[in-house]
């Protein structure tokens, strides 16, 4: 199975390996850095001067009113903007283990190889099964072979807490799943490519309570691998599942700016901001 | 409780204020005339298709047997024999035409969905209409002066798919690009989120979610371009006898139509209403077939 999993790795990354320390520490998982970020829609601005370190294995949760920013920011986290509608212009740096996405040798394609996305809606590809949809991205980039696609599909579908409920029905349309095992296959989707970062912009927001409860459970086991960062706008949410919590908001002006960040018991125990405060107590929002 | 009459605890309000007044039925019996006319309207244009496609039947049913589909075109004025030259030659014009458009129409609208920006969308499409919008006729002469007098020399198949590509790309263009503005945004999303660089996203991910829609379109085209018979005309010319060289003239269904209802007896104008016949069932076959295939896809 390691074995397999790194020439899985091999294919999927083909370009040298970027995080060579000659005499450094080993790295203790990849971690991210985001340095005076600024983001405009056009000549307005959205996000202004974030700064937050994103801890190596663990999950940090992205909290705030609706329209404060956040997925606008986490969408810089990969250079998913770059695809979306409306002409925007960042400013400042997000690195990844050290190096700068947005530097000008970079491709975002790559970029977004290592660091992953689930959206708000599940959105598995519908002219596809649900072993294909697992393998897409893989198939998309590379040629597998049949065994490394079928250890793929079975890995990330066990590690999505989705292969007992799918095992049965891998040639059925992706569409036909429920909302939350569609949620999870597009989580096994994005761990097929062996992201080193997991972007999640409210991945339960369309979801009922239970199918919640299962995509919470399922962060919370992974991770134990894989660095993770997760917009939501569920308190208690984040609190079940981030190690870290930073709160955003939108002052008069409309322009959203991380509040405060720490790790999740103490911003909801004893925020040092008031805002934040005012916030977490429900007292606006 | 079933059947028992429970006695309300609240007065009755004095008068019903639902009962309908003079000014409500007039306005009643307005709409109701207008839905009939409406109806009428509709019945009207439903029964042209039919009562064209009886007529045809009834006159051209006759025509149809064997020696029809397998025979070629006998010479003036005799009896018998049949569009099997034609039918041939429509089959290699489409094949050859739809070679030649079909990359270009889904090219065209795949530039205009996923890469197009303000005014080169507008051009293009405003190019595509206007190509759309010329009378056939104008095609053909288009062609038979660039390619039959300078290029190619002779009237020949080849220029004849060429007339009816052009005529089909539009046709193209426009379903197409319909159908993919309908694929949803959060797919391209997902395919690029994995790493995916856009082109292949598109080839691998939109372009199989708009599969049937695709389909449809190409069929549309090649169904209206089977049609055609001015401009081949004046690009192939016809032919009574088989041909497979690109380089010559080639048969077609409808110049074979044309030239057998053009003659004075009544044996060629059976089989006028008898190729007549082929093309609506041709065309109704394929939009049929399309319609099997690309069940349950986006179309
Ligand atoms: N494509 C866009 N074009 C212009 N403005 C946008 C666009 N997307 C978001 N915005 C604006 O940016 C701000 C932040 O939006 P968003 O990041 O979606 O907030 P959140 O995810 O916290 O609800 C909002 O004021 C929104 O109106
Ligand atoms: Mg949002």
């Amino acid at each position: 199975m390691t074995a397999t999993h790194s020439q899985i790795e091999a294919l999927v990354r083909p370009e040298p390996v970027r995080h060579h320390v000659p005499h450094g520490p080993e790295l203790p998982g990849h971690w991210m850095q985001v340095i005076n970020l600024s983001v405009w829609y056009g000549a307005r601005q959205a996000v202004e001067g974030v700064n937050m370190t994103v801890r190596p294995k663990a999950a940090t949760a992205i909290i705030g009113p609706s329209g404060c920013g956040k997925s606008t920011f986490i969408r810089c986290l990969n250079r998913m903007h770059e695809v979306g509608a409306g002409v925007n212009r960042v400013s400042g740096q997000v690195l990844l283990d050290g190096h700068d996405i947005y530097a000008p040798s970079v491709d975002p394609v790559k970029v977004r190889r290592h660091i992953g996305m689930v959206f708000q809606r599940p959105n598995p590809f519908p002219s596809m099964s649900v072993a294909e949809n697992v393998v897409a991205g893989l198939r998309l980039v590379s040629n597998p072979t049949k065994s490394q696609v079928d250890e793929t599909v079975e890995r990330c579908l066990d590690q999505a807490a989705l292969w007992d409920e799918v095992k049965d029905k891998l040639s059925a349309s992706g569409a036909s799943l429920s909302g939350g095992q569609q949620q999870r296959l597009c989580i096994a989707r994005a761990l097929a490519v062996s992201p080193d970062v997991l972007l999640m912009d409210e991945p339960c927001s369309a979801l009922d309570p239970i199918a919640t409860a299962k995509i919470e459970q399922l962060i919370i086991e992974l991770k134990r691998d894989y660095t993770i960062v997760i917009v939501t706008h569920n308190m208690q949410q984040a609190q079940r599942v981030a190690d870290e919590t930073a709160f955003f908001l939108a002052a008069e002006d409309r322009i959203g700016r991380l509040v405060e960040m720490a790790p999740t018991g103490q911003l909801f125990a004893h925020p040092a901001d008031e805002r934040t405060a005012a916030y977490v107590a429900g007292r606006f929002g | 409780m079933t059947g028992a009459v429970i006695a309300s605890p609240y007065p009755v309000a004095p008068g019903l204020p639902f009962t309908d007044d003079s000014r409500y039925r007039r306005r009643r019996a307005r709409s109701q005339a207008m839905a009939g006319l409406i109806a009428f309207a509709a019945f009207l244009g439903v029964s042209i298709l039919w009562i064209i496609l009886g007529y045809v039947t009834v006159k051209g049913a006759p025509a149809l047997n064997l020696a029809f589909f397998t025979e070629r075109p006998l010479p003036y004025g005799e009896v018998g024999g049949g569009i099997a030259p034609a039918i041939t030659g429509s089959l290699m014009l489409l094949v050859v035409a739809a070679v030649l458009g079909v990359p270009i129409g889904i090219g065209a609208a795949i530039f205009l969905v996923e890469y197009g920006k303000g005014s080169i969308i507008e051009g293009v499409r405003f190019a595509s209409d206007l190509v759309a919008g010329l009378p056939s006729i104008v095609v053909g002469v288009f062609v038979w002066a660039a390619l039959v007098r300078n290029v190619i020399g002779n009237f020949s198949g080849l220029a004849g798919a060429v007339a009816l590509a052009i005529i089909m790309v539009p046709i193209i263009i426009r379903t197409v690009e319909a159908v993919l503005n309908l694929v949803p945004h959060t797919l391209r999303e997902a395919g690029l989120a994995l790493g995916v660089p856009k082109w292949r996203v598109i080839l691998g991910v939109v372009l199989p979610t708009a599969r049937a829609g695709i389909v449809t379109g190409v069929v549309l085209s090649v169904a209206r371009a089977g049609g055609e018979t001015a401009p081949l005309l004046l690009t192939t010319l016809g032919n009574q006898f088989f041909n497979w060289d690109l380089g010559k003239p080639t048969g077609a269904i409808p110049i074979q139509l044309y030239n057998y209802a053009v003659a004075p007896y009544p044996d060629w104008h059976e089989k006028a209403w008898g190729a007549a016949l082929v093309l609506i069932l041709v065309v109704g076959v394929l939009s049929i077939l399309t319609r099997v295939a690309t069940r349950g896809s986006v179309r």
